[in-house]
């Protein structure tokens, strides 16, 4: 093709991701520089319906005015990138000089917000992304090889988990695993252990997490391993079966290498949408054990009566990082075959 | 015959709006448009403040839980796409700090003479709200179970903590508190409201450095410690919507929770009748031998925005006078714990009433509270599960707030 019919057909694309990717990430990058103006606070008497109160108080037309000249705020270069919410390179420092041994380091790392989050992100993304292709894959092949009939409502069913809304099935879990709720109480009657709580430790609230984060992505690799299926040769397994190859050997050397592309692609889509799990920490309430980078956002940004933008920014911009760190090996192996075949 | 149905519907109607036909407020032209947040008594006073409305003035309301994430953007824009921004004492300093609302003092002047001075909100001398409504958390009790246990009603932290562990023992109840205790915002407002009962300030005063690096903090993470040990498994997701039925299941014989649901606990929609009759309340608990009741004393009021004609803003205050007018203060007396001149306590009310009544502090209006609140919220549930120290969890409360309020611009 022509460079000129190239541009011709790939400019209006071209042009939405600069307009709606491109320049929000630039911005997000250029706010995560600035922080608020230093505030200029004057003494002042409140008083309310429970008396009167010497306190401080905001100048608000002062800083008005502040905002109007810099609206961006103080610059504040990568300061907010290393401090103890983010990356915390003074704390980790002094911890690793006053700590004895490796395990102490280690918990007082895990202590620091940021990579408290990092961990469960992490965990999150590196156990439910394999699960999901593997589940995903054995659900594709069961479903290929019932009877015609029964097809549709099986299809429809196993797509549930997707369709419902990610925050309204995790609420839904949320409350059968209640004490009082079916999942919850069965399990205090199996384990005779009336305080059993899956919303009371961290262990079980993680896997809990990961349990929902599996039942939920599973039927999106289950539909592209199902469509994928129905393009496997059938003369390559017929003759595979003339060769005498079980049913197990045909699905090991036929069908999954067959599929490899599609399992690269699920990988990669998953990886993504893993490494920003945010709906289930929020539906199931499971801030106190488990915290993302999106949730850390989140809560910068809607927590406090004021939104530290300035941080939220960070993450957002540590995020996109840690994405692009997570995709590379995928990507450069992708990068690969394109060039072999090229 | 047709036009005396449609006129009988129409009175019918009416009379069914509850305060009978459109009040004539006196406003000639103008718009009222109110952001709330979302509960009954504040739906109360917007639907009176709605019956200003007439041909040449209009009046709309949206109350909605997100009210403090929309007020400073909405406010900012000029016009303004709300003329009144209904407030609490936490969510009033935002609006403060970026000098988005009016001062009233000429407003009250000319149109607020129902109004008592201790509803006047005055920041530096000027009135920037009009408080109408007091809210605190307080003492919920089962009066059957702790007579029949020969348990006295708990005044301090010490004596609910034995009176649950008696319940326990006996064998009436396996869980007998329950509190709000889900991390974020809820256990925020626990450890200020006990800590406020220490006596102490969560700040120096006068700056924005952070006041808790004492005994008495580490008295109140205990106190929660001890309360957790006494509540249900799932208590890191208990908030007022989670403990509200299972109170009303009667799984819990003492609880700390907030005012405005005690109408609701006691009134006629609650689930098991036996249980309504037999809850009461009482002022929220003293904490280490002081007599101050861990509870912060709330407002709710409303503000008008800066942003808007002087027309709009006189509408606007007529209007929200009607809203909180002894009429309908004397419709909706259930509602709330009303500031409103003439307002007589129900029996719903007993807890806030006694809090005041006992000299329970304010929620500090200051402007890098809610810094704090976060930070709070962020950082106690380690403690409270076992996994960290006391002094870490301080500590690293210390640090979040330490560091938001470096990026807010309030510490250098």
């Amino acid at each position: 093709m022509p460079h000129k019919t190239f541009l011709a057909f790939i400019w209006p694309s071209l042009l939405a991701m600069i307009l709606f990717i491109a320049i929000p990430i630039f911005s997000v990058g250029y706010q995560s520089l600035f922080i608020e103006h230093e505030q200029i606070m004057i003494q002042t008497e409140t008083c309310g319906p429970f008396g009167c109160t010497a306190d401080v108080s905001v100048d608000g037309a002062a800083m008005a005015q502040l905002r109007e000249e810099q609206p961006a705020g103080r610059f504040n270069g990568l300061g907010t990138y290393t401090n103890s919410s983010h990356l915390a390179f003074d704390e980790i420092s002094e911890i690793v000089a006053s700590s004895e041994n490796f395990g102490e380091i280690r918990n007082r790392i895990m202590n620091l917000p940021f990579y408290k989050a990092l961990i469960f992100t992490i965990a999150y993304t590196i156990i439910v992304t394999p699960l999901v292709i593997l589940l995903g894959f054995v659900i594709a092949v069961v479903v290929n090889s019932i009877p015609k009939m029964l097809k549709g409502p099986v299809i429809f069913f196993s797509l549930l988990p997707m369709i419902v809304t990610p925050l309204v099935g995790s609420l839904v879990l949320f409350w059968m695993i209640d004490s009082r709720g079916v999942i919850g109480a069965a399990l205090q009657a199996i384990f005779s252990d009336p305080n059993l709580s899956l919303k009371a430790s961290v262990t079980l609230t993680w896997i809990t997490l990961f349990v929902y984060g599996v039942w939920h992505s599973a039927p999106f690799a289950f539909v592209v391993f199902y469509a994928g299926l129905q393009t496997v040769p059938q003369d390559t397994l017929e003759s595979a079966m003339v060769d005498g190859a079980s049913r197990w050997e045909r699905i090991r050397f036929v069908t999954v290498p067959y599929l490899m592309p599609l399992a690269t692609f699920i990988a990669l889509m998953q990886l993504m949408d893993n490494f920003r799990v945010f709906e289930p920490i929020i539906g199931f309430s499971a801030a106190a054990s488990a915290t993302s980078l999106s949730y850390l956002i989140y809560s910068d940004l809607r927590a406090a009566e004021s939104p530290l933008f300035g941080s939220a920014a960070a993450t957002s911009m540590l995020t996109i990082l840690g994405v692009i760190i997570l995709l590379m090996p995928v990507l450069r192996r992708n990068w690969r075959e394109f060039n072999r075949k090229a | 015959m047709n036009y005396t149905l449609k006129a009988t519907v129409a009175a019918a109607a009416l009379i069914a709006s509850g305060g009978g036909a459109l009040a004539d407020c006196g406003i000639e032209t103008g718009r009222v448009d109110i952001l709330g947040n979302d509960f009954a008594a504040l739906r109360a006073v917007t639907e009176w403040a709605g019956q200003c409305a007439s041909d040449t003035v209009t009046v709309t309301s949206n109350h909605t839980e997100e009210h403090k994430n929309i007020q400073v953007p909405a406010l900012s824009i000029d016009p303004a796409t709300y003329t009144v921004a209904i407030v609490a004492t936490n969510s009033v300093v935002p609006l403060l700090n970026a000098d988005l609302i009016r001062p009233l003092d000429d407003l009250v002047a000319e149109h607020g003479q129902q109004l008592q001075e201790s509803q006047l909100i005055r920041v530096d001398g000027r009135i920037m709200a009009i408080a109408f409504m007091a809210n605190a958390q307080h003492l919920y009790y089962r009066e059957s179970i702790l007579a029949e246990n020969g348990i006295e009603v708990p005044t301090t932290y010490e004596e609910m903590l034995a009176a649950a562990a008696a319940l326990r023992e006996a064998g009436v109840l396996e869980n007998p508190i329950a509190s709000n205790m889900a991390p974020g915002w809820n256990i925020a407002a626990e450890f200020v409201n006990m800590y406020l009962g220490t006596g102490n300030d969560l700040f120096v005063p006068g700056t924005a450095e952070l006041n808790i690096d004492n005994e008495e903090s580490l008295l109140v993470l205990e106190t929660l410690r001890e309360m957790v040990s006494f509540m249900d498994g799932d208590w890191a997701t208990f908030d007022s919507n989670t403990t509200a039925p299972i109170w009303e299941a009667g799984e819990n014989a003492i609880a700390i929770g907030w005012g405005s649901r005690a109408g609701e606990i006691i009134g006629p929609d609650a689930s098991d009748p036996d249980v309504a009759a037999d809850t009461r309340f009482s002022h929220a608990l003293f904490v280490g031998g002081n007599t101050i009741p861990g509870a912060a004393l709330w407002w709710d009021g409303f503000t008008i925005a800066r942003n808007i004609s002087d027309e709009d803003a006189e509408a606007s205050f007529i209007a929200m006078m009607n809203g909180i007018s002894p009429e309908m203060m004397a419709e909706n007396a259930e509602s709330a714990v009303w500031l409103i001149d003439g307002y007589e306590p129900t029996p719903a009310a007993v807890g806030v009433v006694s809090n005041l009544q006992n000299g329970a502090r304010p929620y500090p209006m200051l402007p890098f509270m809610g810094l704090l609140h976060t930070a709070l919220g962020d950082n106690l549930a380690e403690y409270l599960q076992g996994s960290e120290s006391a002094e870490q969890a301080l500590a690293d409360v210390s640090a979040a707030y330490r560091t938001a309020a470096t990026e807010a611009g309030f510490l250098n």
